[in-house]
């Protein structure tokens, strides 16, 4: 396991920090945060403890006003707690400077969003390439890994194709190729599959069972019960506290994919 | 190496927007064009000036004979005036430091050969007159008055070509007489010159001089023949004029000594002439001075609106990137998102505003270069097209020719480019500052 060995693949890299046996991807303690609106104080963050141990995956899911966004933004440091520590291996972010996050975002977080968010000025391949760019990484070899993870996501054919290009779900696949470009701590994915349809669902949340199986972690923040069944364990908020942190029974799992390919099997069978 | 790629991106990016971009350069360009350009016009015009003072020679002093005010004539029968022959005796003879010393003395007269005439004027003086006003004889025609003329008082004379072709225009010239018809007299032609320029007038101190239709004979002969009283006939009454000498324009030994030498003749001049006040020296290396002056004048003036132009330009760049920042808030978002430090988001903008200054300025120097031939080729239209209007035109416009300065170029390119740079960066900062979350978030 060497960290400064890009094309060390395996998904335990950097992740130091253990708790019994296992080591940890992320760890969070007592985490809290406060914005000011005017003149009024809103807690979205109350206090907020669990750790997410290396190969979990895990989908975080809560109402509106949970507290589930601000907590994604602080786990994919682009925000710094109030109070509490967040670490990513060995460092707590709420300690660091915004270039520091900006090089912990680029180094050891994988982003997903719900709205893809590609550069439409540039190509799948370029676009994959972005974190490593800001890493000042941009040697042939990057081209070339950039390459195998269009591949890996089946966009092996349309390395050149601009976002516009693409439908929703290949944009997604580019986005989640990007994520792990770095091979990253985590691979963070808000709403992935918000806002495409059932069939592109499946493919996409199949590609996370994949990646899982292979031992990457995944946090996923959702709303839908059928995608966060999917994962090993679910956390709930509520108020901006942890409500419930359970882990998903191996039948529960199964059962979830097989009534989404059934969906999508119907689904394909009535067109 | 990311410096490299960070001008694909932003030669990308600006490539996204081919219109809106050549727009902002566009303002860039003008202003460079315009520094160029009017400081070239400028340039040409003072050049022009220059080179007619440099003409009368750096180490030329003029004495000349002037009108005094009305008051001081009044009373005297015959108006008298000017400068004396003693004068010239005590300046040659006072200051050391003076080589030459021409007598000048003009009247206006007209000249006859047979039945063919021509107005013009009668200029006594000596030799060196040739040399200090650049007279050149032309080929095969014979020379310049010369000192044993003028001491012998012979009346002999060199015309002008103006001269030469209205009184002979198919005969030769040499060793014909002219007729002064006013003195009876006849003049024997020694010499013929080359055509020569006629003088532009410099401020308010020398007028112009037209060489075109003079004839020239030995200060002695002038005096001898015609005297120091002019009289002329006006509206019924004869007036009588006295005046010895014109002009004594004088050459200093060096550069050096012009300034000292003029203030002695000045006060050479003063007990005898300050009262009347009849007599002024003009130097024209002192007129050269206060050319330049004029000429650094000038350029600052037109440094100066060509800046203006260049600071809108730059409002047009801030204008631009303002928008483009906005328009790229997203944009901005995924990068932050995916590692892009503030400081790399800075430099994404600013080298879209460092490539849109540096291409702009330098189409401005093509420009510049081009509209230069073109202003040429207007004033020669305008010179075909308009020949009255083109002949009321002050003349440092009508002979100058733009010659560009070359120092304003990098000058232009150096301003240019801070002016994008400064207009840049607050856009660039602005963008940088954004937060990430809030950036994601925009549509």
């Amino acid at each position: 396991m060497n960290m400064n060995d890009p094309y060390d693949v395996s998904p335990s890299r950097g992740a130091t920090s253990t708790i019994g046996s296992t080591r940890l991807a992320t760890s969070i303690r007592d985490l809290t945060k406060e914005y000011v609106l005017k003149s009024e104080t809103v807690r979205a963050l109350r206090g907020v403890s669990f750790d997410v141990p290396e190969g979990d995956y895990v989908a975080i899911m809560g109402p509106s006003g949970s507290g589930k966004s601000t907590l994604l933004n602080l786990l994919g440091c682009l925000d710094k707690p109030t109070n509490g520590s967040l670490y990513l291996g060995e460092d707590d972010i709420a300690e660091m400077t915004d270039d520091e996050l900006a090089e912990i975002r680029s180094t050891r977080i994988g982003f997903v969003f719900q709205s893809y968010n590609l550069i439409q000025q540039l190509s799948v391949v370029e676009n994959i390439q972005v974190p490593l760019y800001y890493q000042g990484r941009l040697g042939s070899g990057e081209k070339k890994r950039a390459m195998e993870l269009a591949e890996r996501v089946g966009l092996g054919d349309r390395l050149d194709h601009r976002p516009a290009q693409l439908s929703g779900g290949q944009q997604q696949r580019v986005a989640i190729a990007r994520s792990l470009v770095n091979d990253p701590f985590f691979v963070l994915a808000d709403e992935p599959t918000g806002n495409l349809d059932s069939v592109t669902t499946d493919e996409i949340l199949a590609i996370f069972d994949a990646l899982n199986d292979e031992g990457r972690t995944i946090i996923l923040v959702t709303h839908e019960d059928d995608v966060a069944d999917r994962a090993k364990r679910i956390v709930r908020l509520k108020d901006g506290m942890l409500h419930t942190d359970e882990q998903v029974s191996e039948e529960r799992r199964v059962a979830a994919r097989l009534a989404q390919r059934q969906a999508v099997e119907e689904l394909l069978a009535r067109e | 190496m990311i410096w490299l790629r960070t001008w694909k991106l932003g030669v990308k990016s600006l490539a996204l927007h081919p219109l809106r971009t050549v727009l902002t350069m566009l303002g860039i360009m003008i202003g460079v064009t315009a520094v160029i350009v009017l400081t070239a016009i400028s340039q040409g015009a003072s050049d022009q000036v220059q080179r007619q003072i440099e003409s009368l020679g750096s180490t030329t002093i003029i004495v000349r004979s002037q009108k005094p005010p009305e008051d001081k004539l009044a009373g005297m029968r015959a108006t008298q005036y000017g400068l004396l022959r003693s004068d010239l005796e005590r300046i040659v003879e006072n200051v050391p430091t003076i080589e030459t010393a021409i007598p000048i003395r003009e009247i206006r007269r007209q000249f006859t050969y047979r039945d063919r005439s021509i107005d013009g004027r009668l200029v006594g003086c000596t030799p060196a007159y040739a040399d200090v006003n650049s007279l050149k004889i032309r080929a095969n025609g014979g020379r310049f008055i010369g000192d044993a003329d003028d001491l012998k008082a012979d009346t002999v004379c060199v015309v002008s070509a103006g001269v030469a072709e209205a009184l002979f225009p198919f005969e030769e010239p040499l060793g014909k007489r002219i007729n002064v018809p006013e003195h009876t007299d006849k003049y024997k032609i020694v010499g013929v010159l080359e055509h020569r320029n006629p003088s532009a007038a410099i401020g308010g101190s020398l007028d112009s001089q037209d060489f075109s239709s003079d004839v020239y004979i030995p200060i002695r002969t002038l005096r001898k023949r015609v005297g120091d009283t002019i009289v002329t006939r006006r509206s019924g009454q004869f007036q009588m004029e006295i005046m010895e000498l014109n002009q004594i324009t004088l050459q200093a030994s060096s550069p050096e000594k012009v300034r000292p030498s003029a203030a002695l003749i000045k006060s050479l001049l003063a007990p005898t002439h300050s009262e009347m006040n009849d007599t002024a020296v003009v130097v024209p290396l002192e007129l050269l001075e206060q050319a330049r002056n004029m000429k650094l004048l000038f350029l600052g003036i037109a440094i100066l609106i060509a800046c203006i132009s260049l600071l809108v330009g730059g409002i047009g760049i801030m204008n631009i990137m303002l928008a483009s920042v906005t328009e790229r808030t997203r944009e901005i978002g995924i990068r932050r998102a995916l590692g892009a430090k503030r400081g790399d988001i800075v430099r994404q903008f600013l080298v879209e505003t460092i490539v849109l200054s540096f291409v702009g300025a330098f189409l401005g120097i093509v420009v510049g270069f081009v509209s230069l031939y073109v202003y040429e080729g207007a004033i020669w239209l305008f010179q075909e097209g308009f020949p009255d209007q083109f002949a009321s035109l002050p003349q440092p416009i009508r002979e100058a020719t733009p010659s560009i300065v070359l120092w304003t170029i990098p000058l232009a390119v150096m301003i240019a480019v801070s002016v994008g740079l400064v207009s840049g960066l607050y856009p660039a900062v602005r963008a940088a500052k954004m937060n990430p979350i809030e950036a994601l978030r925009h549509e």
